[in-house]
C-alpha cells in the first residue's frame, strides 16, 4: 500500500510542487474525473491527490517492469529442427524480455528440415526463411556443436535456464526384431536419408546400389515413398539437387531396377500422404504395379475411409493406379511395386555371399478388427519369398533417452501432459518435473509433418507461460532467480573446450555450400563431415 | 479490406504446408472462389480443424467480388487441448 504513494524524494517533491503550481481542471468524462466524486477535498486538492495516485501507479507498474527486465526469463532449447524453432518464435513472442538459446549438437540448425526433407522437394524447405528471421531478431541465439549428455548435462541445464524445452526429436530407429536384421544389405531408412542428404552422420552408410537389381522396402508411409523416389529416379533431374555429391555418383552407378514397397495392411491403411503418393505415381516413364485384388474392400475399410479424407483419397489414387498403365513393363523400364497384406518373418541369407540379405520371407495378414474402427494385420500361415540385394526398414523413427530424463521405452516418447515433463510414466500429472518440457517428435512421438509442430509448440508454450505467471518456475527459493542462461553456458564450455558454432558460423557454412553448389549448377553443395562444417564454420 | 492479422505461410505459398489454413465463414463467398486442385487438396488433407469450407489463404487471390468474404483461423487441433487458455495481452 504504500508503494502506491511515491516517497518524498528530491524528483517527487519537484512534481509535488509542480503538482501545486498547474491548473487542476481534470477533463469531463475521463477516469480521472469520475473519481472526483470519492474523494472529500476541494477540487484543486482532489486533482493533486488523483494524479499523485496515477504517478504512483505507474511507479509500481516500472519497478514491475524493471524487476522482469533485470530478471530476463532465460530458455534453452534443445535441437534446432521445426519443433525448436515454433517454439523459440512463441516464446519470444509471449515473453517480451526473454532470452532464449537454441542448442543443436550438429554445427548447422534446422533439423531434420536440411536432413530429412528429401532434395527433390526445395519449396518444403522454404521454412527455413522463417526460422533464420527468429535468429535474426537478435534475442534467440542459436548455439552449434553442444550435444544434450556429452558437452553438458540435462541437470546443468536446468541450473542455468529458468526453461529448459527438449525438441531433439527421434535419431533411432523402430527395429523389426526378426532373425536376419543385422545382415548386411539392411538398413534404416532414416540412415538412408541421412546419407543421401549429407548428414554427417551417415556419410559412411555406403549402401551397396551395384550387386542388385531390386530394393525392398518395407513400410509404406512418406519416408519409404522418399526412398523409393531418389532410388527410381533419373539422376539428371536429382543432379540440379542439394543431394549429397557422395549419394549422386553412387545412384549414377546403381543398377536397381525394381523397388517394392511393402506394407503389413491394405491400400486404405497406407500411412503415406496424397502430395507425395501423386508424385511418385506421376514419374515418368516408370512401371507401376498394384494387384487389383488387393485393393478388394471390406466393410470397416469403408468405414475408415467415410470418416478419414486422406485415406479415402489415397485408396482412390492407388485405385486408378492400378488400372491405368500397361499390364507389363516394357523392357529396360524401372518399376515400382506397392505389396499389400505382407508383414516380413525373417530376412534371407545369400548362399554366395554369406552375411549378405538375399530377400525377405514375407508372411500373408489378413485384417482384424479391435475396435473403434481401426484394423491390425495379423498372420495367416502362408508365405512366399521375396528376393532382393538390399532392404530399408522403413517402419518409424524412435527417440533416445538421456541420463536424467523419465523416459517411456514403449512409446519412445518422453511421458508429459502438455507439454510439461512428468516424473515417470504412471501417468500421474501432478509430478511434473519444474521447468522442463518437450516439444516436437520427442513429446508426440515420430509422425505428422512440419506444420504440426506449429500446434504443438502452441501448446507447450501455453504450459510454459502458465507456470512462469504462476511463479511455479523456481518457486521453492529466491537464489533461482536471476540465472546465469547463456553467459553461464558458454563459460561451461568453454572450460571444456567445446567448440561452440553460433549463427554467424552456420552463415559461413551456408555461403560456402551455395558457393560450391553454384560451380556445379546446385542450390548448394552440402558438407558432410564434421571436420569440413566446424572448419567452414570458423573461417 | 481491413487486415489486421498475419497468417502462417511456412511453405511460402508453394502448396507445401497446410500453415495458412482458414476456413470461408459464409457459403456464398466460398462458391464464388475457384474449386482448389488437385494439389491443394492434398494439403488440405493435413489441416487440422478441417471444415466443409476450408481453403488454404495463399490460393485466394482477393478480387472485387470477393469483398467482404470473412475468414476464420482454426482455433486449436484435434490432437491437443488448449481448453479455454486465454493468453495475457501484452
Amino acid at each position: 500500500m504504500t508503494s502506491l504513494f511515491p516517497s518524498i524524494t528530491p524528483v517527487t517533491s519537484v512534481y509535488v510542487a509542480a503538482a501545486l503550481m498547474m491548473p487542476h481542471n481534470l477533463t469531463e468524462g475521463t477516469p480521472e474525473k469520475f473519481l472526483f466524486q470519492f474523494l472529500p477535498f476541494p477540487p484543486y486538492l482532489n486533482g493533486i491527490i488523483i494524479k499523485m495516485a496515477i504517478f504512483g501507479a505507474k511507479q509500481v507498474l516500472w519497478r514491475s517492469f524493471t524487476t522482469v527486465a533485470s530478471h530476463p526469463l532465460r530458455v534453452c532449447i534443445v535441437g534446432s529442427g521445426p519443433a525448436g524453432f515454433y517454439t523459440a518464435e512463441k516464446i519470444l513472442k509471449r515473453h517480451q524480455g526473454s532470452q532464449v538459446d537454441i542448442i543443436d549438437r550438429l554445427p548447422t540448425p534446422y533439423g531434420l528440415v536440411r536432413s530429412g526433407v528429401a532434395p527433390d522437394h526445395p519449396e518444403t524447405k522454404n521454412v527455413i526463411n522463417q526460422f533464420s528471421r527468429v535468429v535474426q531478431s537478435g534475442r534467440c541465439s542459436f548455439l552449434g556443436n553442444i550435444a544434450l549428455g556429452s558437452s553438458i548435462s540435462l541437470e546443468e541445464l536446468r541450473e542455468l535456464y529458468h526453461v529448459v524445452v527438449l525438441a531433439y526429436g527421434a535419431e533411432s530407429d523402430r527395429v523389426l526384431g526378426i532373425p536376419g536384421e543385422d545382415l548386411k544389405g539392411i538398413h534404416s531408412a532414416r540412415e538412408f536419408v541421412w546419407w543421401y542428404n549429407g548428414h554427417p552422420d551417415g556419410r559412411n552408410l555406403d549402401p551397396d546400389l551395384k550387386s542388385t537389381d531390386t530394393a525392398v522396402i518395407l513400410g509404406q508411409g512418406n519416408v519409404a515413398l522418399d526412398v523409393a523416389r531418389i532410388l527410381l529416379r533419373r539422376t539428371s533431374e536429382l543432379a540440379a539437387t542439394d543431394i549429397a555429391s557422395h549419394a549422386l555418383t553412387a545412384l549414377e552407378q546403381s543398377s536397381i531396377r525394381k523397388v517394392y514397397l511393402v506394407g503389413r495392411r491394405g491400400p486404405v491403411q497406407a500411412a503415406c500422404t496424397a502430395k507425395e503418393l501423386r508424385e511418385v505415381l506421376g514419374i515418368k516413364d516408370l512401371y507401376i504395379h498394384i494387384k487389383e485384388a488387393d485393393l478388394k474392400t471390406t466393410p470397416a475399410d469403408e468405414e475408415e475411409m467415410k470418416s478419414s479424407r486422406i485415406h479415402k483419397r489415397i485408396y482412390e489414387l492407388l485405385s486408378k493406379a492400378a488400372t491405368a498403365g500397361p499390364s507389363q513393363p516394357s523392357s529396360g523400364q524401372r518399376e515400382l511395386h506397392f505389396v499389400f497384406f505382407r508383414q516380413p518373418d525373417r530376412f534371407l541369407e545369400s548362399h554366395d555371399r554369406k552375411g549378405y540379405v538375399s530377400g525377405v520371407h514375407l508372411e500373408k495378414t489378413a485384417l482384424k478388427g479391435v475396435g473403434s474402427g481401426k484394423q491390425i494385420a495379423i498372420g495367416t500361415g502362408q508365405f512366399e519369398n521375396l528376393s532382393c540385394g538390399i532392404a530399408l526398414k522403413s517402419i518409424g523413427y524412435k527417440s533416445v533417452p538421456v541420463d536424467g530424463l523419465p523416459f517411456d521405452n514403449q512409446k519412445g516418447v518422453v511421458p508429459n501432459v502438455k507439454g510439461r515433463v512428468l516424473s515417470d510414466n504412471s501417468g500421474d500429472p501432478t509430478s511434473v518435473e519444474n521447468g522442463l518440457y518437450v516439444c516436437g517428435w520427442l513429446k508426440r512421438g515420430p509422425t505428422g509433418i512440419i506444420g504440426t509442430n506449429l500446434y504443438c509448440a502452441e501448446e507447450t508454450v501455453a504450459s510454459v507461460s502458465e507456470d512462469v505467471e504462476q511463479g511455479v518456475l523456481g518457486a521453492a527459493t529466491e537464489s533461482n532467480w536471476p540465472k546465469p542462461g547463456r553467459e553461464g553456458l558458454l563459460r561451461i564450455l568453454e572450460d571444456r573446450k567445446v567448440r561452440v558454432v553460433p549463427f554467424s558460423g552456420w552463415e559461413r557454412i551456408d555461403k560456402e555450400e551455395k558457393r560450391l553448389g553454384s560451380l556445379r549448377n546446385k542450390p548448394r553443395e552440402k558438407m558432410t563431415t564434421w571436420e569440413e562444417l566446424l572448419k567452414a564454420a570458423s573461417e | 479490406m481491413s487486415v489486421c492479422t498475419v497468417i502462417a505461410g511456412a511453405c511460402e505459398g508453394s502448396l507445401a504446408c497446410s500453415t495458412c489454413h482458414v476456413i470461408v465463414m459464409d457459403m456464398e463467398y466460398y462458391t464464388k472462389l475457384e474449386d482448389p486442385s488437385d494439389e491443394e487438396n492434398d494439403m488440405l488433407d493435413l489441416a487440422f480443424g478441417l471444415t466443409e469450407t476450408s481453403r488454404l489463404g495463399c490460393q485466394i487471390i482477393a478480387r472485387p467480388e470477393l469483398d467482404g468474404i470473412r475468414l476464420a483461423i482454426p482455433a486449436a487441433t484435434r490432437n491437443f487441448a488448449v481448453d479455454g487458455y486465454v493468453p495475457k495481452p501484452h
